[in-house]
């Protein structure tokens, strides 16, 4: 029994078809990276799910009442706006200050409670996206290249944290991965999207393949893993994914 | 007891910063600064409008300021190069505005009252129909607050909250619309932008919260309103420009206590 599901997902944004007949279901506590080149409409089909996008053809099944919590692609808060972490996660209505206090120490920034919102680390920043998006107890975290920005023990440390509340609080975790080969370790599957589903597949676990290791640095504890692409076709667009990467 | 114009005067213009102030801290956080002014100047062209037609000055201009507003935000929607296009259409509606008024034969209009406003002639009607508009903007901004101060935010995360951020835009369009047509009188058309942003500005530094930068812009314009009345009387200066002035020396003074604080 999924959680969230489409069925011939088709999206098309300022007259061009982004996403053309998707298939997609995520389960109960399943954790499930979408990669995929520039412009093959990862963010869409995210919007598409939330419900703020609508398909020109397709269906997205949501059951009524699924709490989900989203964290959006990079947060820019102007400076001249002055919001402490605690007041945005009032937005757009406030919880019980025992349940702020909950999420921030959850997403590791209990300490930054009182900070001001401009004046965080790119890091910091989306831990605090995330600690507002636990307020409303999800049982599905949907997540728009949560790691772009940070280094790689950053990245690290964040699919790690990731990882600790699927376990903790068993909600499933729908994430786009800012890089095509480069997953979270802890992804149950794979979807590799261009306009269309291209493939899917599990991520190859990479911390204890020495060459690998070397190549992600010490530090990343495992969180990082390599996903393989087998594509059966090619696209002619230029800039797309080749076939066989 | 002051005289009575002079009460009319501070009321009017203790009533325009109330309204100004919250709405102006949306215009600082949404960087609209351009789209007020655009908005603001649009206001001579309606002037020119009504009194063409034979209608009050405050409708030719609302209804003048709201179709530049709604254009600046269609345009903005659709994603324009906006800082040159806004800068076009600021422009060109004050140009246009004094064109027509010029073209208006056997009207004498005092296009300096329009153009800087006159606070002092404010009779006891034009208060009572700029404390309509204040509260209605007021009402207006208050009502929506989360909404809008989440759609500012990120409009992502309002829409994944069931907002709509478009929603919230039409607020702040249709608000500023308002301003511009019970501030006209008072500051006039080229220095209504500025009772929006200079008080929102100089309440930035003092400000922990969205909620107290409110507050202080509010407050903050008003003090504005009391000094350069004052000002104006004992200096003898145009009051309009004497309000922005003394605005303009708190921004100055706040951003200099906000950087001691900082460094502190």
């Amino acid at each position: 029994m999924s959680l969230l599901a489409a069925r011939g997902l088709t999206v098309r944004r300022g007259g061009a078809t982004v996403l053309a007949g998707v298939d997609f279901a995520i389960a109960a506590g399943e954790i499930v990276s979408i990669v995929g080149p520039n412009g093959s409409g990862k963010s869409t089909l995210l919007l598409a799910l939330l419900g703020i996008l609508r398909p020109a053809a397709g269906r997205v099944l949501r059951p009524p009442g699924l709490a989900i919590g989203y964290v959006p692609q990079r947060l820019a808060i102007d400076p001249g706006l002055p919001l402490t972490v605690t007041r945005f996660l009032a937005l757009p209505r406030r919880h019980p200050a025992a349940a702020v206090a909950a999420a921030l120490a959850r997403a590791g920034i209990a300490g930054l409670a009182g900070e001001a919102m401009a004046g965080l680390s790119g890091g910091q920043v989306q831990r605090a996206a995330l600690a507002r998006a636990l307020l409303g107890a999800p049982r599905l975290l949907i997540l728009d290249e949560p790691a772009q920005g940070l280094d790689q023990p950053g990245q690290a440390a964040f699919y790690r944290l990731v990882a600790d509340l699927r376990r903790d609080l068993d909600c499933a975790v729908l994430m786009v991965s800012h890089d095509l080969h480069v997953v979270m370790a802890a992804s149950d599957r794979v979807v590799c999207l261009n306009g269309h589903v291209c493939c899917e597949g599990t991520p190859s676990v990479v911390a204890a393949a020495p060459a690998y290791r070397a190549l992600f640095g010490t530090g990343t504890g495992g969180a990082l893993a390599l996903y393989r692409h087998v594509h059966d076709h090619r696209h002619d667009a230029v800039g797309a994914a080749s076939g066989d990467a | 007891m002051p005289e009575p114009f002079l009460l009319r005067a501070a009321l009017a213009g203790i009533a325009l910063a109330l309204a100004a102030g919250p709405l102006g801290c949306f215009v600082v956080w949404r960087r609209m600064a351009f789209f007020g002014d655009a908005t603001a100047h649009a206001a001579i062209l309606g002037v020119a409008l009504a009194l063409a037609l034979d209608l009050p000055v405050e409708a030719g201009t609302l209804a003048v300021a709201l179709a530049m507003a709604l254009t600046v935000a269609g345009l903005a929607g659709r994603g324009w190069a906006m800082d040159a296009a806004l800068g076009v259409l600021a422009h060109s509606a004050l140009a246009f505005g004094l064109v027509a008024v010029a073209l208006l034969r056997g009207v004498r209009v005092d296009l300096a009252a329009f153009l800087f406003g006159d606070i002092l002639a404010v009779t006891w009607s034009d208060l009572a129909l700029i404390a309509a508009g204040a509260a209605a903007i007021l009402g207006l901004v208050l009502s929506r607050w989360s909404a809008l101060l989440t759609a500012t935010v990120a409009e992502d995360l309002a829409r994944a909250a069931g907002l709509s951020p478009g929603r919230e835009r039409l607020v702040l369009t249709v608000a500023l619309a308002l301003v511009v047509a019970i501030a006209l009188k008072i500051v006039g058309a080229l220095l209504v932008a500025a009772m929006l942003i200079v008080p929102a500005a100089a309440a930035r530094p003092l400000a922990r919260s969205p909620e107290a930068m409110a507050v202080a812009a509010a407050l903050i314009g008003a003090g504005a309103v009391l000094a350069g009345l004052a000002a104006s009387l004992a200096l003898d200066t145009p009051a309009g420009p004497s309000i922005v002035a003394a605005a303009a020396i708190t921004f100055g003074l706040a951003a200099t206590l906000g950087r001691d604080r900082r460094r502190g």
